[in-house]
């Protein structure tokens, strides 16, 4: 692999640190130099939030730019929209379908768009989705969705199942653990 | 071992690998996880100090009893420490005495984006600039050895992105660092005009080591390459330039304050073009033209907000990015919002069904001001909303100030909020402040503070009785209400701005991320009842959304607090899973 930039969107608390930290222990353990950015702070509280994970030979800047995503991976449908610009030209975006009402739908400022995901893939070849949501309430919690996504994405990257699973368990909380690999072998399993 | 770390958990090893005994700070983002890494290591004693004056005079103290003491803050921060900074530059150290500050271009999660290395020239003390999590740990060890060599603390410098990025550091031994003798020095210790005017001299022949030594120290390092064009860096932006430039020359500086005259000027003279990529202000543009040495900078590259790749490139290098494209749909802004079930919630929507002037601050409640709370007027930095309120009621009499609170959290409040209410006491005014105590310092990840009762390393200790506090700097009208209670503090609010007295009200309730304080189960709208009046939705919860008419619980993120069914005049909100039949 010589690069790999990884664009994790969504809200804040839905998780995306923990999957950037376990994507990021993965490449460590690969060998590659890797940077991995996260949001702290507040817009952590239910706002917009972004990670970054860049891996390589040689990371330099800890940001992934527009143009410059090899793969999205979007917590919510609305964040996948709003960040699409930063796809490479034939990346991946891999969507989980959960809607999260931002204040402005909430309070009947702003309209929450229809068919995000069915215009992504009319104008996107690379394009995977699922209810994660629905997947992690099947594995028994519903705060396994991140673990759901991380699979997903782990499945279209070439490195061995067995380096996640290991790093998941070294990552997670003990008593998550059971639930978290279920969810994240359920992920595994969607192409 | 090779581990993958944030640049703030970087610099708590490089200070504990340095043999560091004392660690003091004030939280605040993008540096707050420094202080809480440290806190990790028995061996070190560690603060959550009430602000970062004292912070830095416990960190001073610490070095002048001859230990290597380390103090971080966020930018704004610095402005607070700014006094006992300036003076310690004169007295020096005995111990090593590195002070770290977290600059937040862009303001992520600030109020303003302020430049730190200012602070360096102005108070005469080196600054470092690391441009990772490696030179982060590295560069800590690095302060501590210029701080002892040279008689000063060091400076040393981060950004969000060097702060929050996580980049692959070599572990290391801590290293045996045995405390210095402690020796009374009144000529350097004791800041009396005939002793500090010596001592400014001290601190000018320092400068000249200082430069001098700037030329040699190996963390001011040329990266030859093409030699076409040369680029003069340092921290996250070094990190930007050398994705955006590719290979061509760098002089990557380490130690941002003082300048290597020489070693600038040498790569000068070698390279064709000349650039100067920094974050912010001009800061090294300006000074190195102080010595005839021109180059290019912000005459193409902005100084508000971050850099990155892109903006060299496009601005530089004329070379457009190659975004990808959008679909064109309007996308909704997703703003920050106080989490569901926060306690502040209910006093925004008392503030707001009252039209009060107010005077806000820094913290979480500072998103008050968003829709649809939409109730501050006024946030500007720790502690301002006491002394706001004051100021705006002295301006415009009393009849204003009756319709005028200051609302500060508990954290906030013992940071600066104090002196301001010792203010209002003292100079005879009557406003009204809301000390909004949820139990800690939220914001910035939950630290606790005198307020809690708990240190940093969890252990109980004393706890600072607000009511007692309020009551001994002179106000007599002190009164505690629980902010879910809407009524009472709707009561309260009207009774203690209406009396010509100067009253503090503690809205207490705590925090609803806290892990004790659990609510049982999500809310329901019941439909029948519903007469679509929206009020549920003016609380600003993110549970309840408008869902075509009707208002609708997202069960997924309901905590159950019960706020939006007490302002609810249809008794239309219930437990879910509870029938009314």
């Amino acid at each position: 692999m010589n690069k790999l930039n990884i664009l994790i969107v969504g809200v804040g608390g839905q998780g995306t640190l923990l999957a950037s930290r376990v994507i990021g222990n993965v490449a460590l353990r690969k060998n590659y130099d890797v940077k991995v950015s996260e949001v702290h702070g507040m817009s952590q509280r239910g706002g917009s939030v972004v990670a970054y994970v860049k891996m390589g030979q040689k990371v330099c800047s800890p940001l992934v730019e527009k143009g410059e995503a090899d793969v999205i991976l979007a917590f919510e449908q609305l964040e996948a929209l709003r960040w699409l610009e930063h796809l490479k030209h034939g990346g991946k975006i891999i969507i989980n379908e959960q809607k999260i009402n931002p204040m402005p739908v909430i309070i009947g400022k702003a309209k929450y768009p229809d068919g995000i995901i069915d215009r992504i893939k009319e104008n996107y070849d690379n394009v995977v989705s699922a209810n994660a949501l629905q997947i992690a309430r099947e594995c028994g919690n519903i705060k396994a969705v991140n673990l759901v996504l991380l699979g997903i994405l782990a499945n279209s990257i070439s490195i061995e199942k067995e380096l996640w699973l290991d790093t998941i368990k070294k990552t997670v909380l003990q008593e998550f653990l059971e639930v978290n690999i279920k969810a994240f072998e359920a992920g595994y399993s969607i192409r | 071992m090779k581990t993958l770390m944030l640049g703030n958990e970087a610099v708590a090893r490089g200070a504990y690998e340095a043999g560091v005994t004392v660690a003091t700070a004030y939280p605040g983002t993008p540096s707050t996880e420094i202080t809480e890494n440290i806190a990790k290591h028995d061996e070190i004693y560690c603060e959550w100090s009430p602000n970062e004056k004292v912070a830095l005079e416990v960190a001073l103290g610490a070095s002048i009893a001859g230990a290597r003491s380390i103090c971080s803050m966020k930018h704004v921060g610095l402005n607070v420490a700014a006094d006992p900074l300036f003076t310690a530059s004169y007295t020096g150290i005995n111990g090593g005495l590195v002070v770290v500050v977290g600059d937040d271009a862009g303001i992520h999660s600030s109020q303003n984006e302020q430049d730190s290395r200012f602070y360096a020239r102005a108070s005469k003390v080196p600054m470092l600039e690391p441009s990772d999590s490696r030179e982060c740990k590295e560069f800590i060890i690095t302060a501590f050895e210029i701080s002892e060599k040279y008689d000063s603390p060091v400076l040393v410098r981060l950004s969000t992105r060097t702060s929050h990025s996580r980049s692959i550091v070599d572990k290391g031994e801590r290293r045996d660092y045995k405390l210095k003798n402690y020796k009374k020095d009144i000529n350097k210790y004791v800041m009396l005009p005939t002793m500090a005017r010596k001592r400014h001299g001290a601190v000018e022949k320092r400068m000249v080591q200082l430069r001098k030594y700037s030329n040699s120290i190996e963390i001011n390092k040329i990266e030859w390459g093409s030699k076409d064009i040369g680029v003069v860096t340092s921290g996250i932006a070094y990190q930007y330039a050398r994705e955006a430039f590719g290979d061509i020359s760098y002089l990557k500086l380490g130690m941002v304050y003082p300048l290597p005259e020489k070693l600038i000027r040498n790569f000068a003279k070698e390279v064709g073009k000349l650039y100067i990529v920094e974050e912010l202000e001009p800061f090294l543009e300006d000074y190195m033209r102080s010595f005839g040495v021109h180059a290019i900078g912000k005459e193409l590259l902005p100084v508000l907000g971050e850099l990155s790749s892109s903006i060299i490139r496009e601005k530089v290098l004329n070379i457009k990015t190659g975004t990808n494209k959008s679909i064109n749909v309007e996308v909704p802004v997703r703003p920050p919002v106080m989490c569901p079930g926060c306690p502040h919630r209910g006093v925004f929507y008392v503030l707001k069904t009252l039209k009060l002037t107010v005077s806000g601050d820094i913290g979480c409640y500072a998103l008050g001001a968003l829709s649809p709370n939409e109730s501050i007027d006024t946030c500007i930095c720790m502690g301002a909303s006491v002394s706001v309120a004051h100021g705006m009621e002295k301006a415009r009499g009393r009849k204003f100030g009756k319709k005028t609170v200051g609302i500060v959290g508990d954290s906030t409040f013992i940071h600066s909020g104090i002196t301001g209410l010792i203010d209002i006491a003292y100079n005879k005014g009557n406003a009204t402040i809301i000390i909004l105590d949820n139990s800690i310092t939220a914001m910035t990840g939950h630290q606790h503070n005198p307020a809690t009762g708990y240190t940093i390393k969890n252990e109980p200790t004393r706890q600072v009785d607000l009511v007692k506090l309020a009551n001994a700097v002179g106000i007599d009208r002190v009164r505690v209400v629980d902010p879910f209670d809407l009524k009472e503090l709707e009561e309260v609010v009207k009774e203690e701005t209406s009396v010509d007295a100067p009253s503090v009200i503690i809205a207490r309730r705590p925090c609803a991320m806290l892990k004790p304080v659990s609510f049982d189960g999500p809310m329901r709208i019941i439909f029948d009842k519903c007469k679509k009046c929206k009020l549920c939705l003016s609380v600003g919860c993110p549970a309840i959304s408008d869902m075509g008419g009707y208002p609708e619980i997202n069960e997924a993120i309901c905590v159950g607090c019960g706020l939006c069914a007490r302002v609810c005049d249809a008794d239309a909100i219930e437990k879910a899973g509870v029938t009314n039949e």
